[in-house]
């Protein structure tokens, strides 16, 4: 929860009102603050529902509806590891497996440390390179539990 | 002039080395002086040689593939840059009988063009269709691809021109365009390589929609977990709209076409067209009943045509070489190409462009060469999670949207994803019911509850209690879900659930083995779970 004191105001009023024009801006300007905070900040559940003239309990209800939205900062390596039919075909259980007792937790959570959250995804479109995984935003194919080590040691390399 | 090299910028490409390969090909140009020019295409698709590098040569363009960055600068010893021999030379990229037994008319131009090149895209025939529908009355446009047969490639098979008329005869001043990038199957990336690969063709498919039904305005909404093509896309708009092939004179018509992206949120029901337009209104993506059709009272309660990334982007050739040369290829009521998707343990995973009819066979052995694993092959399940499996008995079936109907099947996206000997059914079957419980946006209970109690009673079934009640009651579980849910999530489970009781009954009848442990983000403490 450390992160959660780069909430700035006066930035997040600024993203919001970037977007606030756009129909259907909700999801727009949740995107945004997660961009900008790796999160959504419980301020900005008020803050938006008054910007959009909507009810906090209408925004909450969005931001729980998705899985992308946080209620807490990731840590600071985000691992997703793909756990849908293509990649179940190729053993994603088994890199999931290793992963977790490597990094020793399970997924959805993130180490001791702050520097890895690993999650599951269903599907990443990587679909004839199976097992997939996306580190931080890019992808990875045939991800043997070899890569995977590869993957997470150069990622606490450069952090 | 300097020759070109290609190197794909396709996220499959990307997850195996393609920005490291660039980047070493740049360095060796650099290094050795050499006139040489690096273009980021988008991916031909045969993924199991990616990445694959392509070079200009008087001879056409030659491949070598897989590349590693390591083999780089054996490649430039070789002089691979004049299209010379090499361990990894494929040959000319056009022979390759993967390639060559294709019929690519959607996917023309992927893996050819820079995808983010306007003049590649008007060089290679980019806007040849909206040309000839410029010249056209809307009703006209709509009649040829009503004469076209092609029919929603997202997966439901609706006849795309009906749904055109509809919207073009429901009077209104503001209606819209909306297509459906939410390409959540497992199994599927044709609209993801259309939006990196060839992105202008989407731009322009959706800007003839829009002439032909009256819509001023489109977006594309496209899935979280697609960042490379939502970042393609927002750039081939941005280029689209500089050169004046979007917005208010839209190649010098005096018509207005506005088009915009949408980010999805990471929630597979979006993917639904009702859940969609709830999505892009700013709110939860919970399925709104039908009737009102989208194409009546749609996104902001307007008349809205939704189609598919592929359903669109096949628009501008239907448009360029008419209805009839599309409804040339196919059968049955099955017209034009279906874009096949290779997937999971499949030894030559990738993108087939094929007239409908071909088997499933012919797709699995002679283009994707069998599994993987070099184990037998055991089951494909096709048309995604909400898709039947098969067994090899039914590996003859064409691939063609009534044929599968026949085999109480889905054709669904064209997703196929092949299993070896070691999948045990009953765990596919729990983790159907498993992930529409994850899924499902609470609107209806069938859905909502019965995918719930249908990973209880499979549970129940694989710990051999009560097998036979329990199975009865799997069924009828199964029945309420068909007939009951408001949409294909719930609607559809059973499919998978159903098929893999019928054709692998052994795998439910094993003796009793701990809970199974397929997909179990239920319990996973997401932060708002």
């Amino acid at each position: 929860m450390g992160q959660t004191s780069t909430w700035d105001l006066e930035r997040a009023l600024s993203r919001i009102r970037e977007l606030e024009h756009l129909p259907g801006a909700l999801l727009p300007i949740l995107h945004a603050l997660q961009d900008e905070f790796g999160s959504i900040h419980e301020e900005a559940i008020p803050l938006v529902a008054e910007t959009l003239n909507l009810s906090k309990a209408d925004v909450h209800g969005v931001v729980s509806f998705y899985h992308d939205f946080r209620h807490s900062p990731p840590g600071r390596h985000v691992l997703r590891i793909c756990r849908a039919e293509a990649c179940q075909s190729m053993g994603c259980e088994s890199l999931v497996n290793h992963v977790e007792k490597r990094l020793g937790v399970k997924l959805g959570e993130t180490t001791p440390d702050r520097s890895f959250t690993v999650e599951s995804v269903y599907c990443l479109g990587n679909c004839a390179l199976s097992p997939s995984a996306m580190l931080d935003g890019r992808p990875y194919g045939r991800v043997s539990p070899q890569v995977a080590d590869f993957l997470i040691d150069s990622a606490r390399r450069h952090s | 002039m300097s020759v070109k090299i290609y190197v794909p910028c396709d996220s499959a490409a990307l997850s195996v080395g393609a920005e490291a390969v660039a980047r070493a090909i740049t360095e060796q140009i650099t290094a050795r002086r050499l006139d040489l020019t690096v273009v980021r295409n988008g991916s031909r698709g045969m993924f199991w040689l990616e990445p694959l590098v392509e070079v200009e040569t008087p001879r056409g363009r030659i491949a070598y593939g897989p590349v590693t960055a390591d083999a780089v600068a054996g490649l430039f010893d070789a002089g691979f840059y004049e299209g010379k021999p090499h361990p990894l030379c494929l040959g000319a990229t056009e022979e390759i009988p993967y390639l060559k037994n294709q019929e690519r008319l959607t996917f023309a131009r992927c893996g050819i063009t820079d995808p983010l090149s306007l003049a590649d895209y008007i060089a290679h025939g980019g806007y040849k269709g909206l040309e000839r529908a410029l010249k056209m009355a809307p009703a006209a446009i709509v009649e040829e691809v009503t004469q076209s047969g092609l029919r929603g490639r997202g997966g439901a098979g609706f006849p795309t021109g009906i749904k055109w008329r509809t919207v073009l005869n429901t009077p209104g001043e503001q209606k819209y365009i909306v297509c459906n990038a939410d390409e959540g199957d497992s199994g599927t990336y044709a609209d993801r390589m259309i939006m990196e690969g060839d992105p202008f063709v989407l731009i322009e498919g959706m800007t003839i929609a829009g002439f032909a039904a009256g819509a001023s305005s489109g977006y594309i909404y496209i899935r979280s977990e697609y960042p490379h093509a939502f970042r393609t896309m927002k750039r081939a708009i941005a280029l689209a709209y500089e050169n004046g092939y979007l917005g208010a004179n839209v190649a010098g018509s005096g018509k207005r076409f506005d088009l915009d992206v949408r980010l999805g949120a990471g929630a597979y029901i979006c993917g639904e067209e009702t859940s969609m337009l709830e999505s892009l209104e700013g709110k939860r993506g919970q399925i709104r009943p039908k009737p009102p059709l989208p194409a009546i009272e749609g996104l902001f309660g307007k008349p809205t045509v939704i189609n598919n990334v592929i359903s669109l982007a096949t628009v501008p050739i239907i448009l360029e070489k008419g209805g009839a040369f599309y409804r040339d290829f196919g059968m049955g009521r099955s017209r034009g190409t279906l874009t096949i998707q290779l997937s999971g343990n499949i030894k030559h995973g990738g993108l087939v462009e094929k007239a409908f009819g071909l088997t499933l066979r012919q797709a699995i052995y002679d283009f994707g060469g069998g599994t993987f694993s070099g184990r037998p092959f055991r089951a494909v399940q096709v048309g995604g999670p909400l898709g039947a499996y098969f067994p090899e008995s039914l590996l003859d079936t064409p691939l063609d949207y009534e044929e599968f109907t026949v085999k109480k099947g889905l054709l669904g996206h064209g997703g196929i994803v092949v299993f070896d000997d070691t999948v045990d059914l009953a765990k596919q079957a729990r983790f159907a019911m498993e992930f529409c419980a994850i899924e499902s946006c609470g609107k209806c209970t069938p859905c909502r509850i019965g995918s719930t109690r249908g990973v209880e009673v499979i549970d129940k079934i694989i710990a051999h209690q009560d097998r036979t009640a329990n199975l009865q009651l799997l069924d009828e579980l199964c029945e309420l879900m068909l007939d009951g849910s408001l949409c294909a999530l719930g609607g559809l489970t059973p499919y998978p659930v159903l098929s893999a009781v019928r054709h692998f009954p052994e795998d439910f009848d094993k003796p009793a083995v701990p809970p199974a442990t397929v997909g179990n983000r239920a319990q996973e403490t997401h932060p708002w779970r």
